[in-house]
């Protein structure tokens, strides 16, 4: 009846699971009981669990991989801490916990906090930046969400009942066969990322069709913004890339559930290709997140520069040019298999080449300060952090990519390092430029920016602190994912390495802090003009938050930088325009519990496959099926927003503007 | 210039730097000309990135500072947003030095192919390694002799290794010898060291190979030619046959294991192997209870 | 703060309504294209990523092409009969599909549900032919679990069958929809989706039957 589930599921005998469970299971029903006393349930159905804003799905991404991120740096806690007590001693995590902790550390970092960030702050962002009322595809955009963050309930779930995989981030055959990894460890992590994956495709389709063929009148290819750019850079990335691994993971299930030999070591399998397939997916991932980060940074530097972005061309150019090349990369995962030396040489060559393109943006960003007025808010700082942090990463990428140096530092700690040089000095220091600059847009208040400073320097040290004594480790010879270890001149470098982690732990608990102390000030830090930092895109020319239809009519677009132009013009004297526009009634899509449905039906079907409960798997599907035929039989697509509704929303914004006008000098 | 002068500082620190960890870091401190190359590849391509990485994190700082808004003796360009002389050296620096370090590492991904035999006047010796859940079997098929986490070598000789696995996927790795390669099962990895000095050297696997995998570091012991013929000469003298029944054995997982020899093994037993024709490794007692 | 934000939200050409009168192309010049285009382009976006996934299935067909462990090879397996009267019926059912489009354009829904249910016909038909030819590959001792060339197939061509199973799913609840709410504008849409979809599997299955059947039949000598 229940398959392969049972009570022993539950780690009642290992304290450290245990708790750790129970702190989950405890906190989300603490959250949920909180809600439901004070009445929230009816707002939060109404207002986000079935909205289909892309504004509202944009702060639920955010806000997942937020928390997520909280999880994966336990995690991180952990293992820092293990390998800092480990040396010639067992530590206080057997291999067994210790092993699904990297594998969850990993898996949660990339798909669930890194991948969720840049994804909420794409569907933020873009379609306010393209002067557009939403995406293209709203009702599909919350199934997106919902998906994802079903893959996250599952990956969570593997915490309390059964265990996660063993196997690392990527699940390498033949050791992620079922000869090899006989329990559910796998399963849970081949279903998260299928279901997950299936969400972030559909944003990968949404968002491309919503970039080509949803833009303000008058926005040419060339007047998008650099943020439009890179997510649709990262999109197209995305359709290209997601089904690859969609399909090597079916494979790998394939193996795993039906006795199919793709990957095994019996009857002809190639655990080799599996390698090639999921780096031909990883290597492009790479970029899907660090190309909108360089959107993020594209945007920060210019607006606290006062000064429009230095070559927008080859900034374009160089976006593009990173997403076509990195599909001829992949093959720098695993020089030291042998492949001789044409072979590596060619894709060392091709993966270096990457750093052009790359090295153009920071220049770019570079003279962009050049001649500016730089205003160091918090923002800002994120930006210069990630600036002078990222060409390190960039530089002993570049290193990794010669093959003589890869033959030695192939999966040690400098490897490690490397990656964590770009993905936090880039992908997270962007994201949390993104979060500090975009959110009083969707909140109408500003951050705190006092405490948003000194997160960042914990941040910054906290990064040097814990990363740098990896580079070193590896050049110690040291690889990856040990357990314990008996080499003397490992351990000082590890010790240091965890005080870095405590470092970070404080620019995490500060960010807490700096939300907590926002919230509770807001009526103080209420940002009333929609234009907190004197922006130039078209996000800014409306209110914060903005109104469900963005903008009450949409914008003409004659320049590069439309809003920071009409500015402009408003500034000269004599030229300010009186009067307002004509307004007509709005037609919105209506809010959908579609994606919440469908997600539960996914996490009901994915948990079920996972423990072999094929009644349920059966139930699951044609639950969701069915969730699709109610959607597709609905009469009502759209709600219509009166002209005098419009109206009055978008005067109340220019009273606002008006008043700040009055009690502020202009400049 | 304040570019120029900064990275000749770095550039003259750079010597002093490394030296202070080169004393005690395996991957730079090579026994072998493996290694010694990789080392080379390694600082060069280092110090010709440092050229321009260095000038790049000054500038930022220092642009960021000068052009900060309250510094009134700063010009401010609200306009100044093209420059074609600048887009040309913006594409053409990093071109260039892609250019440069691209070709040297054409070249040397070519010297340095693990599967080339090392140029040398001495005949290589030959070692077949098999990774094991979760040890390292070394077999000397000349000498038909085996050892377990341990691997006896004569300096000045180079070995010319077949790397193969009995089990998952590892990563044959000694840091100061050089050149990590994959162990796959079914699948020869060829790979060619040499010691040049006397001396111990650790050696792990270098990729993820399940739960006992930090248990399984082995040695490398660099000896004199004449030394290893004694080695060789005790090892024939004690220690159990590595038969089919022997090697079963092995398949079973387990971990840290001390170092011990085979004073014989079956002859042809590293190709029935890679051949598939013996059984893998075992896997965990779980899975082997549901098959 | 940007205290000249004021002008700029009184600036009425900034925003201009009499835009909503062009009929867009999404390039720009006139503002977000119509629905139909948004949608028909989407549908090929993600058809697209479809493609990419059978891609990586027929990499790895040619991969593990000879990879049979001692079991039976594509040549002893395939019977060109089989599946040219498969390829028959499949491209009969896209004509169908196109009859359909057709008769949707003419607002008939006698032959809508006509074509639509020749279309499903034809399709199943095809299944049956697939699940016979698995079945009897099975019965032979030739099941995916054979070996790494039978499992990667009996993959690349079971998801194309399951993309056919998934599409005749949608036909029948494309057929209930026509019936039901008539020739809607949003089921219009959903039905050039759904046209699209069964095009697009037919072109996979061309690829199927030149890059698996025709050249798995080919004399060993032919082949690389």
């Amino acid at each position: 009846m229940w398959g392969k589930l049972s009570w022993q599921a539950i780690p009642l005998d290992q304290p450290i699971p245990l708790a750790a469970g129970a702190l989950v299971v405890f906190g989300m029903a603490a959250v949920v009981i909180w809600v439901a006393a004070k009445g929230y349930i009816p707002y939060l159905w109404r207002e986000w669990i079935t909205s289909v804003d892309h504004k509202r799905i944009g702060i639920m991404y955010c806000l997942l991989a937020s928390v997520m991120l909280l999880r994966g740096f336990i995690d991180a806690l952990m293992m820092r801490s293990q390998q800092a007590m480990a040396f010639h001693a067992a530590g206080y995590l057997p291999p067994e916990h210790y092993d699904q902790i990297f594998s969850a550390h990993g898996t949660i970092m990339i798909f669930f906090v890194a991948m969720p960030f840049v994804i909420g702050l794409m569907n933020f962002v873009v379609p306010l930046q393209l002067g557009v009322r939403d995406v293209a595809f709203p009702t599909l955009n919350s199934v997106s969400f919902w998906l994802t963050a079903a893959g996250a309930l599952l990956v969570n779930a593997s915490l309390v009942v059964g265990e996660f995989a063993r196997t690392g981030w990527l699940p390498y055959p033949p050791l992620s066969e079922l000869a090899y990894s006989p329990g559910v460890g796998v399963d849970y992590y081949l279903w998260a990322i299928q279901i997950s994956g299936i969400g972030t495709l559909m944003t990968g389709v949404n968002f491309v069709t919503t970039i080509l063929k949803m833009r303000a009148p008058g926005m040419s290819y060339g007047r998008m913004p650099i943020f439009c750019w890179t997510s649709l850079a990262a999109n197209l990335l995305i359709v290209a890339a997601f089904p690859i691994l969609t399909a090597t993971l079916a494979m790998l299930l394939l193996d795993r559930y039906v006795g199919f030999h793709f990957f095994t070591n019996a009857a002809g399998g190639n655990a080799m290709m599996f390698m090639n397939l999921i780096w031909a997916w990883g290597h492009p991932e790479v970029y899907i997140l660090i190309l909108p980060a360089f959107g993020v940074f594209s945007e920060v530097v210019p607006t606290f520069s006062r000064k429009p972005l230095f070559d927008r061309r080859s900034m374009i150019v160089a976006t593009m040019a990173i997403c076509i090349l990195s599909f001829s990369v992949w093959l720098h995962h695993f020089f030291t298999m042998g492949a001789g030396g044409d072979v590596n040489g060619f894709f060392g060559i091709a993966s270096m080449v990457i750093a052009v393109p790359t090295g153009v943006k920071i220049f770019n960003w570079l003279f962009t300060m050049y001649g500016g007025r730089i205003r160091f808010s918090s923002a800002m700082l994120w930006a210069l952090g990630f600036m002078v942090t990222f060409v390190i990463g960039g530089m002993t990428g570049v290193l990794l990519a010669s093959p003589p140096a890869d033959f030695v530092l192939h999966n040690s700690l400098f490897l490690v390092a490397h990656f964590h040089n770009v993905i936090i000095g880039g992908v997270l220091f962007g994201a949390f430029a993104g979060y500090t600059f975009w959110f009083p847009k969707a909140f109408g208040f500003v951050l705190d920016e006092r405490l948003g400073k000194l997160a960042f320097w914990f941040w910054l040290v906290g990064f040097y602190v814990a990363f740098m004594p990896l580079y070193v480790l590896g050049l110690e010879g040291m690889t990856r994912r040990m357990q314990h270890y008996d080499r003397p001149e490992w351990h000082p470098w590890l010790l240091v390495a965890a005080l870095g982690t405590l470092l970070i732990l404080c620019g995490i608990a500060l960010q807490i802090a700096q939300l907590v102390v926002s919230i509770r000030g807001r009526a103080q830090r209420r940002e009333p003009t929609g234009d907190p930092w004197d922006g130039r895109s078209l996000e800014w020319a409306t209110a914060s938050p903005p109104p469900a239809f963005n903008f009450a009519v949409l914008p003409l677009v004659r320049s590069d930088e439309p809003y920071w132009e009409s500015k402009q013009q408003a500034r000269a004297p004599g030229q300010a325009a009186t009067g307002e526009p004509e307004y007509s009634s709005i037609e919105m899509p209506r809010n959908s519990a579609t994606g919440f449905v469908t997600a539960f039906f996914a996490v009901v079907t994915g948990f079920s496959l996972i423990w072999h409960i094929w009644w349920l798997v059966l139930l699951g599907l044609a639950g969701a099926y069915a969730t699709f035929v109610v959607f597709a039989w609905r009469d009502q697509h759209e709600v219509t927003i009166p002209a005098e509704e419009v109206a009055r929303l978008d005067r109340a914004n220019r009273t606002a503007r008006a008043q700040a006008l009055r009690e502020e000098p202009a400049l | 210039m304040v570019k120029g002068a900064s990275s000749m500082q770095w550039l003259l620190l750079l010597p002093v730097l490394l030296s202070l960890c080169g004393c005690h870091t395996a991957v730079l401190s090579p026994a072998g000309p493996v290694s010694e190359g990789e080392r080379t590849i390694l600082l060069d391509s280092l110090a010709i990135m440092l050229c321009i990485v260095v000038p790049t994190i000054v500038a930022t700082l220092a642009f960021a500072y000068w052009f900060r808004a309250s510094n009134t003796r700063a010009t401010y360009l609200p306009q100044w947003a093209y420059s074609g002389r600048l887009e040309l050296i913006v594409w053409s620096i990093p071109a260039l030095v892609i250019f440069f370090l691209g070709g040297i590492a054409w070249i040397s991904a070519h010297l340095l192919d693990p599967a080339e035999p090392l140029k040398s006047a001495t005949e290589p010796l030959e070692v077949e390694v098999v990774s094991l859940d979760w040890k390292w079997l070394f077999i000397y098929p000349r000498q038909s002799v085996a050892s377990i986490n341990r691997m006896v070598v004569p300096v000045g000789v180079p070995l010319s290794l077949r790397i193969t696995s009995a089990t998952v996927f590892n990563v044959f790795f000694v840091p100061q010898l050089g050149s990590e390669i994959y162990s796959m099962y079914g699948m020869t990895s060829r790979l060619n060291l040499e010691a040049d000095r006397a001396g111990d050297y650790f050696g792990l696997s270098a990729h993820f190979s399940g739960d006992g995998f930090p248990g399984m570091a082995f040695d490398v012991q660099a000896v004199s030619p004449q030394e290893f013929t004694t080695w060789v000469a005790a090892a024939r003298g004690a220690g159990p046959v590595l038969n089919d029944a022997a090697y079963q054995g092995l398949l079973t997982q387990s971990q840290d294991v001390k170092p011990y020899s085979y004073r014989a093994v079956r002859a042809g037993l590293f190709e029935d192997i890679v051949g598939q024709r013996l059984p893998p490794g075992e896997g965990p007692a779980t899975a082997r209870r549901q098959n | 703060m940007s205290t000249s934000a004021l002008h700029l939200a009184q600036d009425p050409s900034f925003g201009s309504p009499e835009l909503a009168r062009h009929e867009a192309s999404g390039h720009g010049e006139g503002g977000p294209a119509p629905k139909r285009i948004v949608v028909g382009y989407g549908f090929w976006i993600f058809l697209l990523s479809d493609v990419i996934m059978f891609s990586a299935f027929f990499a790895t067909y040619a991969v593990l092409f000879k990879s049979t462990a001692g079991g039976p090879s594509a040549r002893e397996l395939f019977d060109l009969h089989n599946t040219a009267a498969e390829t028959a019926c499949l491209l009969a059912s896209s004509f169908a599909c196109g009859m359909a489009s057709l008769a949707v354009g003419q607002r008939s829904q006698k032959w809508t549900q006509v074509a639509l249910l020749v279309t499903g016909l034809l399709g199943f038909a095809f299944l049956v032919l697939e699940a016979r030819e698995f079945s009897g590959f099975v019965a032979r001792g030739a099941g995916p679990g054979r070996s790494a060339f039978l499992s990667s197939f009996f993959t690349l061509v079971g998801c194309h069958g399951v993309h056919v199973s998934a599409g005749l799913l949608w036909l029948g609840t494309m057929m209930a929809q026509f019936y039901a709410k008539g020739f809607r504008v949003d089921i219009r849409h959903r039905f050039l989706c759904f046209s699209l979809f069964w095009h697009a599997l037919d072109i996979i299955w061309v690829a199927i039957f030149s890059l698996v059947y025709l050249v798995g039949t080919l004399p060993p000598e032919l082949l690389p």
